[in-house]
């Protein structure tokens, strides 16, 4: 541990605006382009299973048709 | 035969399976190494002698100007497997890693500024490291742009592979601008031919994060290029099969 105490660790020897400056936005970062394509893939399932659920009720809608 | 594994490849179907088996592990590694290089180069590196703790940022800095330049070259592969075998999934790979690659130049360039003005006295130069560096997220951008604006997709690929082959003069002017022009930026860091400059409480927690930036690019790129492909095949079969689950 190179520094003695909490508030030491958060200065960062004065610079500490900078080093946390770039830690936050780098973590902003890192959520933003893990949590993006997660969502979307959940949006991309619920879309496609919807449109394909409407489709077989068209498919089943025609098949009784033909039957009449 | 021998070439069964590289068609193989181009399947998606094939790549959508396999990726899926591997992505857990890429998610956890990336993220495990990040946070342990993270709290070992702020908390127990040694500081510079010259710049004090403000050089705790190439921690950050120097893992995504890589993993900037790396993905370029990952996609310029691509590009030629794109442009010489039609394979599907090269055009999906660079869909997927050019918002990326973007993203870690943005960081790069960012922690770059941040780290700069207390090192150098002032946010941005037009230096040439810099400025190459810049070129290549405008390089990404128009990437993203031109595979969006073209809709027939043969076109669209075949034009941005192009694309990601000419932009590809930029990274040996990225790499050896700070040898070629008297700049600010320091010299590299690491050289493949000699020993670190540095002791190894200071490049050992460097490596952690390259090693783990590197894992949790594979893991976005995986995650990404998987959500493209359900789009691409959403009326085949296999994915119609998914969806009942």
């Amino acid at each position: 541990m190179q520094f003695t105490n909490i508030d030491a660790f958060l200065s960062m020897g004065g610079h500490g605006l900078y080093v946390w400056l770039s830690y936050g936005v780098g973590l902003l970062v890192f959520i933003i382009a893990f949590m993006s394509p997660v969502l979307k893939k959940k949006r991309i399932i619920k879309e496609l299973s919807q449109l394909q659920r409407r489709q077989s009720k068209h498919k089943m809608k025609d098949n009784t048709e033909g039957i009449n | 035969m021998k070439w069964t594994f590289f068609h193989k490849l181009g399947s998606p179907k094939w790549f959508f399976d396999i990726s899926g088996k591997f992505l857990p592990w890429f998610v956890v590694l990336g993220i495990s190494l990040l946070v342990i290089g993270s709290i070992w180069g702020l908390a127990f590196a040694p500081k510079d002698y010259q710049q004090g703790d403000s050089f705790r940022i190439i921690y950050l800095h120097v893992p995504s100007a890589i993993l900037a330049q790396s993905c370029y070259m990952m996609m310029a592969v691509s590009a030629i497997v794109s442009l010489v075998w039609k394979m599907k999934l090269a055009d999906v790979f660079i869909a997927s890693a050019a918002p990326l690659g973007a993203l870690f130049t943005f960081l790069a360039l960012f922690t770059g500024a941040v780290w700069g003005k207390p090192t150098w006295g002032t946010w941005w130069v037009w230096d040439a490291r810099l400025t190459a560096m810049l070129v290549l997220l405008f390089l990404y951008f128009g990437v993203i742009s031109l595979q969006s604006a073209i809709e027939d997709t043969q076109i669209a690929s075949k034009a941005t592979s192009i694309l990601v082959l000419v932009g590809i003069v930029n990274i040996p002017i990225i790499k050896y601008s700070v040898d070629w022009w008297n700049t600010l930026h320091q010299p590299a860091t690491f050289k493949l031919t000699e020993k670190p400059a540095m002791v190894p409480e200071m490049w050992i927690p460097l490596l952690v994060m390259v090693v783990g930036i590197y894992c949790f690019f594979t893991a976005l790129v995986i995650l990404r290029m998987r959500n493209d492909i359900l789009i691409r095949e959403r009326k085949t079969k296999w994915v119609k099969a998914l969806l009942h689950f």
